[in-house]
């Protein structure tokens, strides 16, 4: 028992680098993915819309700014609270073109259909789609559709590709933030990865919460129409809002201060979260976005966001600042600063 | 959140740091053992606004980074298993093992399932007659009453296809072996509260008072740390040694005496080894021989494993207090939490994570 320890000797693990084969930390949203894509994609498909590195890729035809973004669905289970995946494969990509301040006109829809996959779920699935089309002004304008043997899929899985038309006098993407602009946040944080949580039973308690997926091209048509000067939209989806606002700071090279206290969670998912020993920053949105504006528009757009269904909580969460160039700092609830790093691998069980 | 924000609020936490500083005349080194308080210090940077004489060492409480490698090269080759299930809590998927981690045998075809709790796996074992299920049972003191629970349950429905895969290690063998080592410079400790919170605290002043050390009882909110730290900063400054309860709203002295008879009743205290540290005797409970049928080492031939681990990393002595991970020359860089080098830095209650994450 008196042994005295050979601390000296201490040694540990060997480095697993996950290089060979991919494993679900690949799909986090996060850095493997972040590599995944540099290191594969970005590798052999290079050119310079594509390292713009945004959620839609500009491109310009005849004169015509142009934004056109992709986006694969594969979330377990298909109907969640508040959603489904129907709902979030128009919601996602109508997002993530109205990202670049476009408005999103038409989408295209792929399907891969599991082997006996009963109709009345396909059914409920595009009838949800088109719902979602409809509240977001889009028009579902070609289509395909695969079916693969029973246990090769989890039920279905849907791509949707989307394009939009970029609003005149409109120049936004991840590196135009600023020193001085203003971090504004459009509502609370992580509902959609509780609520799909929720809905796998695997949170070992019922709850309340629904996912917050929606079409925000609207919200970001008020905004725009408040103020055009607008530096950067982004939603904060798989990796949360941690992951999504580090993503901007290394693009922009500039450092983003938050304000840990003014980051609105609701008490059921910070419940849910301290429970299971997650952080809310890391958990997936899909019906937020982060806009980053000088501050003497931030008034004049917050106001705008605030008159919008999906707006209404609207605030200020940070500022932009140039002391320490592509990170993210906090301050905590006890008033000390501590760094907000990127999510690494895979936390979370895969969310959308 | 009723509860809990009371705990992070920073007019209250400043003002026991401030009483900290008034009393606080000489400098202190301070452990906490637990590897959830590391994570809360630096998360809430609790580090930063106590006066500089007051240091804080992080202790060898991570459960996941003092897992055994051959322990963890075990749980890979059961897993890789066709006719089995593998549960796990989330966070030992990341561990390597001797070139592999759970997360890869996963990917080539491996059934893993990350369980919340080892109930959990029960029911996936009456789910599947057909498949052996696997729990790989780790942790300290706080996850030993719900994985001997899971053992117990699976007696009870009479489950032949359940079993347990078991490293568990104990808080007080670890710090007779940090206190009893010759190059040992923690002056005072900080208990690990959930530890506490099943076992009481009464194991805790006998070993205060061999090595003359004052402890506190303490929670992991960042007002229930300056609490630890106050308590014991005031009876190192006093010259009192005593076990405090700074945590008195979740411990008490006996703890939570059901579970402790629980664990007793399938476990028996084994000598450990400790990833990154060495053999620490009687510091592990293993299951006693009439549960043996429910031991995973038994029914699965995983026989003897050669390890080997990295020379670049210093966990060892992070885990020990000697070092932090600013002193590691790998760290941030050849080992990152997507890549570790070290357990430390893999699981988010590690000190290199934690180091990583909130301040690097």
């Amino acid at each position: 028992m008196d042994t005295p320890l050979n601390i000296e000797g201490a040694v540990c693990p060997v480095p697993l680098t996950h290089n060979e084969q991919i494993v679900m930390g690949h799909g986090s949203g996060g850095k493997m993915s972040h590599d995944l894509i540099r290191k594969t994609f970005l590798a052999a498909f290079d050119n310079s819309i594509l390292r713009t590195g945004d959620d839609a890729a500009p491109i310009a035809v005849n004169g015509t700014r142009l934004a056109i973004s992709t986006d694969s669905h594969v979330v377990t289970p298909l109907f969640f609270p508040g959603g489904d995946i129907g709902k979030l494969a128009v919601c996602g990509t109508v997002n993530d073109v109205a990202m670049l301040g476009a408005r999103p006109l038409y989408l295209t829809a792929g399907f891969i259909l599991e082997e006996g996959l009963p109709i009345e779920t396909l059914q409920r699935v595009v009838e949800s789609m088109s719902a979602a089309a409809k509240e977001a002004g889009i028009q579902i304008v070609a289509g395909d559709t695969k079916v693969v043997e029973k246990g090769k899929v989890d039920g279905l899985y849907i791509n949707t590709t989307g394009i939009g038309e970029i609003l005149p006098n409109v120049n936004i993407g991840g590196a135009q933030a600023k020193p001085g602009d203003v971090v504004i946040l459009s509502g609370s944080i992580g509902d959609h990865g509780i609520a799909v949580l929720g809905a796998r039973g695997e949170l070992g308690f019922t709850s309340a919460i629904q996912s917050d997926v929606a079409p925000l091209n609207h919200l970001i048509e008020a905004m725009l129409e408040a103020d055009k000067n607008i530096h950067v939209l982004r939603d904060p989806t798989r990796g949360g809002l941690a992951t999504t606002i580090n993503e901007i700071a290394a693009q922009s090279k500039v450092a983003i201060h938050l304000n840990e206290q003014s980051i609105p969670v609701k008490p059921a998912v910070n419940a849910a979260c301290e429970m299971l020993g997650f952080d809310p920053l890391y958990v997936a949105n899909e019906g937020k976005l982060i806009a980053i504006v000088p501050p003497e528009s931030a008034d004049k757009i917050l106001t705008a966001m605030r008159s919008t269904k999906y707006g209404e909580d609207a605030v200020v969460i940070g500022e932009v600042k140039e002391d320490v160039r592509g990170r993210v700092l906090m301050k905590t609830a006890i008033g000390t600063t501590r760094v907000v790093d990127m999510l690494a691998g895979e936390m979370l069980p895969r969310i959308c | 959140m009723k509860y809990l924000t009371e705990y992070r609020d920073a007019k209250l936490v400043r003002g026991v740091v401030d009483k900290i500083a008034r009393i606080a005349t000489r400098p202190w080194t301070i452990m906490e053992i637990c590897g959830g308080q590391t994570h809360s210090i630096v998360r809430y940077g609790l580090d930063q606004i106590l006066p500089p004489s007051i240091e804080l060492v992080h202790g060898p409480g991570c459960p996941v980074c003092v897992t055994p490698l051959e322990l963890i090269d075990k749980a890979l080759a059961i897993a890789a298993r066709p006719d089995v299930i593998f549960c796990s809590y989330g966070d030992m998927l990341r561990v390597p093992g001797s070139g592999r981690d759970l997360f890869s045998v996963k990917a080539s075809g491996g059934q893993v399932r990350v369980v919340y709790s080892p109930l959990d796996a029960v029911e996936i074992a009456k789910q599947n007659p057909d498949k052996q299920v696997v729990f790989f049972a780790i942790g300290f003191e706080t996850t030993a009453p719900a994985n001997v629970m899971s053992v117990i349950a699976a007696r009870s429905l009479g489950l032949k296809n359940y079993s347990v895969l078991v490293s568990h290690v104990r808080v007080p063998p670890a710090m007779h072996a940090i206190l009893g080592s010759p190059s040992n410079r923690v002056q005072g400790f900080l208990l690990a509260g959930h530890v506490c919170a099943v076992m009481g605290y009464h194991e805790y002043p006998s070993l205060a008072e061999k090595y003359r050390v004052p402890m506190s009882v303490t929670g992991f909110e960042p007002l229930d740390l300056a609490q630890g730290i106050l308590y014991t900063v005031r009876m190192l400054e006093q010259g009192r040694v005593a076990v405090e309860n700074a945590y008195a709203r979740t411990v008490t002295f006996d703890g939570n005496v059901p579970a402790q008879n629980a664990i007793h009743e399938v476990f028996e205290d084994c000598d450990r080894t400790w990833r990154g540290i060495g053999t620490i005797p009687m510091s592990g409970w293993r299951l006693r021989p009439e549960f043996a049928a429910f031991d995973a080492e038994k029914r699965f031939d995983v026989g003897d494993i050669q390890t080997k681990e990295s020379p670049l990393c210093i966990a060892g002595q992070i885990l020990i207090g000697m070092k932090k991970p600013h002193d590691c020359a790998a760290f941030g860089n050849e080992c990152t939490p997507e890549h570790p080098l070290g357990a430390t830095m893999v699981s988010s209650e590690g000190a290199c994570a934690a180091y990583y994450k909130y301040k690097k």
